[in-house]
């Protein structure tokens, strides 16, 4: 018996560390002066999908939807163990909400045919919507399991999961296959592999060669691009090193629900977080300032 | 996807476990309220369980007109694909203009289901929602009466407005403790609908096999008063000092994240994004940089205090009150202070 992993990871902007310098005038946010991470916890998923290969037997697939630079975080996949990465990138994808992500996110995850887990992260630093994971399960008709700590065990194709729901945990047997989100509390990734980092370093996605051949030869026909790009394939290929990338066509997406067309919500407005000094009061760190304080505290009511 | 129903009911789902509803269904009865009366129509609370019925008057007494009843020995324990199909259903059926869910595990479970399979648009952990006419000068339409939800992104660094407006209903998933909760008004008259709703096989293909709550030890949503630390309390032992400050002004202990992951104190007591959000009327932060995160998570407090050796520190910037000195000498003056304070 093997048993077919799918893992869905995103490359996010670091947004625990964002700085001014990432702000825009406008209160919207530069992203690309952030530095970008792989999802906290895409990483504890990918871990429980590795898992459940190394007990169990079976193949582990990332699949990350996003620019061609997230192909920096499926490279990483393969580094700590992956057996395939499929960048999924088309620029009628831009602009997916939460739903139109989950709809691709199934096209494509049916496009692989048979698979048995889906595994993703709870939810990406940078939306912390936590939506896409239970969405992208009901659009493959199946069940979901939300917030995995632990994985149990499998047994006649019935995995059992303890799930952590905040004020608890419960024990959970589903059929496969299942959609499951992976909590940070999980088992710690594993490292990467130094063998595979030698092994992998090189492996590109095509529309990364792209990127680098139309920044090194901006001047040049699209012919001259496209055999430019196929020399750089071509030994890539040879050696297993050109990562799968698929486009919405390869995964046969009804435009009419990808991209902003397939996005229900819209973001009508945003605003950089102002912190007022209003009201602001200095106390001296001395016994006579802290007893002010106090006594004001008392004389406003809000010391009983 | 429902068609744009002007006269839709507001609705509430109306989370509960083991027969006790949860706040958060109650704060959003009162939200829900405003909104509706704003539009000039009903609210409607999703009430579904085994045995459960009691809490309708609850649900009434927070501004619930109509309380459509779901009682089902399958539904005892929370599911999420029957619960999804309860929903649903009484959603094409009754096709209200807006239904909102608590940002609780439970809530942003079940709320994408039904987002996914209704094929709308929904609005993950509000702080905020608002009713108001929306231009849309690309097809030179104005929206009317838009459901306008508010919420932190990008880790907090900005506040995002998020529409919906085509495809209904719209929804969104609501932060706990932010809408505050109203006065119940025991005489307000509802009404309770009972409903009854068709499973089918695959929506039980998960299967509850143990299940274990634990009572929380600390609740912080309903201090007047919290002390918190942060990872400038520096060990474990120092961070006694908050215990007794706490102590000393009756109220309870709050923590950064950087103080529960250096293993000062439990997570439950984290107050942030990531852990509870408090408004106390009064919230004295120790050694707390006062990174977005924790401030998403508290900054609604009526007074705050901080307390740090940093004057550059951005906990400030949000303070009422600030002393630039070292906590370990701060807070014994606290202490001695409070001790010796005059009694209103």
């Amino acid at each position: 018996m093997s048993y077919h992993s799918v893992v869905c990871v995103k490359q996010v902007p670091d947004t625990a560390n964002v700085t001014a310098d990432a702000m825009r005038e406008d209160g919207t946010v530069n992203r690309a002066a952030l530095p970008t991470i792989f999802n906290p916890e895409d990483l504890h998923a990918l871990e429980m999908a590795l898992t459940v290969r190394d007990r169990y037997g079976g193949t582990v697939t990332a699949i990350s939807m996003g620019p061609p630079m997230a192909a920096d975080v499926l490279r990483d996949c393969v580094y700590r163990g992956a057996d395939r990465a499929i960048l999924l990138t088309d620029r009628r994808a831009a602009a997916s909400d939460t739903l139109a992500t989950s709809y691709i996110l199934s096209r494509a995850i049916r496009t692989l045919g048979q698979y048995d887990f889906v595994f993703c992260g709870r939810q990406a630093i940078d939306g912390d919507t936590a939506q896409v994971g239970p969405q992208t399960a009901e659009k493959l008709g199946i069940p979901q399991v939300t917030y995995l700590e632990e994985f149990i065990e499998l047994k006649d194709r019935t995995a059992r999961i303890r799930r952590n729901v905040g004020n608890g945990w419960e024990v959970v047997e589903v059929q496969l296959p299942v959609l499951i989100s992976v909590l940070d509390t999980a088992a710690e990734p594993r490292p990467p592999a130094a063998k595979r980092v030698m092994k992998y370093k090189h492996a590109r996605a095509r529309a990364e060669l792209e990127a680098a051949v139309k920044a090194g030869l901006p001047d040049a026909t699209n012919g001259e691009r496209d055999s430019e790009i196929e020399r750089r394939a071509e030994p890539l290929r040879a050696r297993g090193l050109m990562l799968d990338q698929w486009d919405l066509d390869d995964i046969r997406a009804d435009l009419a629900w990808c991209g902003l067309a397939g996005s229900p919500t819209k973001v009508h407005r945003v605003q950089a977080i102002v912190l007022t000094k209003e009201g602001y009061t200095e106390i001296p760190p001395t016994e006579e300032g802290v007893r002010r304080l106090i006594r004001e505290l008392v004389v406003d009511h809000t010391l009983g | 996807m429902i068609e744009p129903n002007r006269n839709g009911e507001v609705w509430v789902f109306a989370e509960q476990e083991d027969g006790s509803p949860h706040d958060v269904a109650l704060e959003l009865c009162g939200k829900a309220r405003q909104l509706a009366d704003r539009l000039g129509v009903k609210v409607g609370a999703i009430l579904a369980g085994w045995k459960v019925q009691e809490l309708s008057r609850q649900l009434i007494s927070q501004g619930t007109d109509n309380v459509y009843l779901v009682e089902d020995r399958q539904l005892e324990h929370y599911l999420t694909q029957p619960y999804a199909r309860v929903l649903c259903t009484l959603i094409e059926k009754h096709k209200p203009q807006i239904v909102i869910f608590g940002a609780t595990p439970l809530g942003r479970d079940l709320a994408p289901r039904v987002a996914s399979a209704m094929r709308c648009g929904l609005t993950a952990d509000c702080t905020d929602l608002d009713i108001a006419d929306v231009n849309d000068p690309a097809a030179k339409t104005t929206h009317k009466n838009l459901l306008l939800q508010i919420r932190p992104a990008f880790g907090g660094n900005i506040i995002a407005t998020i529409i919906n407006p085509e495809r209904w209903p719209q929804m969104a998933t609501v932060r706990e403790g932010v809408m505050p909760l109203g006065t119940p008004d025991m005489l307000r008259q509802g009404e309770v609908v009972q409903e009854k709703v068709e499973f089918q096989k695959q929506d039980f293909a998960v299967k509850l096999i143990q299940r274990h709550r634990e009572q929380r030890q600390v609740n912080l949503k309903a201090a007047r008063t919290i002390v918190a630390g942060g990872g400038g309390v520096g060990n474990k032992d120092n961070f006694k000092l908050i215990h007794e400050l706490a102590g000393a002004v009756g109220g309870a202990v709050g923590a950064s994240r950087a103080a529960v992951d250096g293993g000062f104190i439990d997570k439950d007591h984290q107050v942030g994004q990531t852990g509870t959000t408090v408004r106390p009327a009064l919230y004295v932060a120790c050694g707390i940089s006062g990174a977005i995160q924790h401030r998403a998570g508290m900054e609604e407090s009526a007074k705050i205090v901080a307390v740090n050796t940093d004057p550059e520190a951005p906990i400030f910037s949000g303070a009422h009150y600030g002393i630039v000195g070292d906590l370990n000498q701060v807070i014994p003056m606290m202490i001695k202070a409070l001790k010796e304070r005059p009694k209103e």
